[in-house]
């Protein structure tokens, strides 16, 4: 079963979200030091955007190193991005950026912990992607 | 009541070489590089726009910025002085010494769209009109009280309430007019302020939730049941100011969707979960997409075929660190 994979910052909001959707996920570590994540499966990337609205750092630093890693990339699926939207032109840029530079679907963008809609949508969502693959 | 003024008790020079949180930095940076000041946005080309504004659009529009005055003046004056004293870390300090000044240019800003769109003795009159208003004036003292007491968790709460959620009947204003083409100028300069707001409520509450993990099980409870009550206590006030300021032109329910959505961003970056359900929260996508462009642009991909994801307009962010 391909999974999810997601970054998270010490605010922890993306983790608690992917924790509510009750699948396998692994977690991009959050320091320089920690062993670098490597992949076997197909995935979904959950990433929080940061960079603040001035167009720069959208994509936090640990998730551009996880893909810059070429056989991490190749596993790549889809990219479901958090934000809040009162960054404005900036909301959830980070999941328009990835999907670009990998070439897979945006699939989805939520605001902070998410809503219960918003989980139910992503684990639906996730299971048809699934089916499809 | 007299109090004695409250201070650190210690003070040791602050070392930014040797970080507790990381997150004071990155929030420090991203406060810096989002500094800005009113004077970058070009208001006097909203002077026509204004103008064909009704008497009753006027009235409400300054209205709403004189509430947004008195936030902010509360915010930089008290609010977030009152959060220095328990302050996790010294760089935690510097950050609300940098939110504070913030708040200070906020206030201003609001000075400036006065200036440059009213009269004097418009502004007076306004200005009345806020010092009279029973709602606005209580919502002030709800959130003075806490900040003068002497719980520090309970004050970030407030201090959270303020940032994410207070703001927010005055903020639908200038979104709502930019939504009709009017008034652009101003609303950009009140994009500005919600940006800084969003990072502001994050950090509070985010702070608020590493004091939290200190805690026993009963006083996390009691936390949590402060906050929902407070919110409680906000939104009922918030709905009188609401139709007091917006009655007269029919926007009232429009605006209180507005006022829930934020409601549950206020308590999601407290680190709760939103209690308002979806019904409740369903924002005029037009007020949305004044507030950003792409948030009703329908990112559900999951249906369909799932890659055909086209990306509407250039992103042209590059960052350095990208291999490929
Ligand atoms: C400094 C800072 C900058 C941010 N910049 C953006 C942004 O440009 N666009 C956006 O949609 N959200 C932005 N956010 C909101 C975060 O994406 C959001 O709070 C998210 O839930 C954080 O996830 P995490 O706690 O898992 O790190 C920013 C938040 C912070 C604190
Ligand atoms: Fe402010
Ligand atoms: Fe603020």
């Amino acid at each position: 079963m391909p999974g999810i994979v997601y970054f998270s910052s010490v605010s922890e909001n993306t983790r608690r979200f992917v924790d509510r959707l009750e699948l396998p996920a692994a977690r991009i570590p959050l320091r320089p030091v920690d062993a670098p994540l490597h992949v076997k499966n197909p995935y979904v990337l959950f990433t929080p955007t940061y960079g603040g609205g001035d167009g720069q750092g959208a994509v936090p630093k640990q998730v551009i190193r996880f893909l810059n890693d070429e056989h991490n990339r190749s596993l790549i699926r889809g990219v479901v991005a958090a934000g809040n939207t009162n960054f404005g032109s900036a909301y959830c840029l980070a999941g328009s950026i990835v999907a670009r530079k990998c070439k897979v679907p945006h699939l989805y963008n939520f605001e902070l912990l998410g809503t219960a809609e918003d989980v139910t949508r992503v684990r639906e969502g996730l299971g048809q992607l699934w089916l499809q693959q | 009541m007299s109090e004695k003024l409250k201070l650190v008790s210690r003070v040791s020079a602050i070392n930014w070489n040797r970080i507790q949180d990381e997150k004071d930095v990155e929030v420090w940076n991203r406060l810096v590089n989002n500094f800005w000041l009113p004077e970058k946005v070009p208001l006097s080309n909203d002077i026509q726009s204004w103008h064909t504004l009704t008497e009753a659009e006027q009235l409400m529009t300054t209205r709403v910025f004189t509430g947004l005055t008195m936030l902010d003046t509360i915010q930089g004056t008290v609010g977030a002085v009152s959060l220095i004293p328990d302050a996790l870390t010294p760089h935690e300090e510097a950050v609300y010494t940098n939110i504070a000044f913030m708040e200070s240019v906020h206030a201003k800003s609001y000075s400036s769209i006065f200036s440059t769109l009213i009269s004097t003795q418009e502004i007076d009159e306004a200005f009345r009109w806020s010092e009279e208003n029973e709602n606005l004036q209580r919502k002030a003292e709800i959130v003075l009280n806490y900040y003068r007491g002497d719980d520090p968790l309970k004050r970030k709460v407030a201090s959270t309430m303020l940032e994410s959620f207070l703001f927010y009947s005055g903020f639908y204003a200038p979104m709502y007019w930019s939504s009709r083409a009017k008034l652009t100028n101003t609303a950009d300069l009140i994009r500005l302020i919600i940006r800084d707001e969003a990072v502001h409520g994050y950090y509070i509450g985010y702070k608020y939730q590493k004091g939290l993990e200190q805690e026993t099980p009963e006083r996390r409870q009691e936390m949590k049941d402060y906050t929902f009550e407070l919110l409680f206590e906000l939104y009922d006030n918030e709905e009188d100011y609401t139709e007091a300021l917006y009655d007269p032109l029919g926007l009232t329910e429009d605006v209180k969707a507005f006022l829930r959505y934020n409601a549950n961003k206020a308590l999601m970056n407290l680190g709760y979960e939103g209690m308002f359900p979806k019904e409740a929260t369903a924002v005029n996508p037009a007020i949305l997409s004044s507030l950003s462009p792409n948030a009703d642009e329908n990112h559900d991909f999951f249906s369909g075929s799932g890659s055909s994801y086209v990306i509407g307009k250039a992103v042209n962010t590059e960052d350095e660190d990208w291999d490929f």
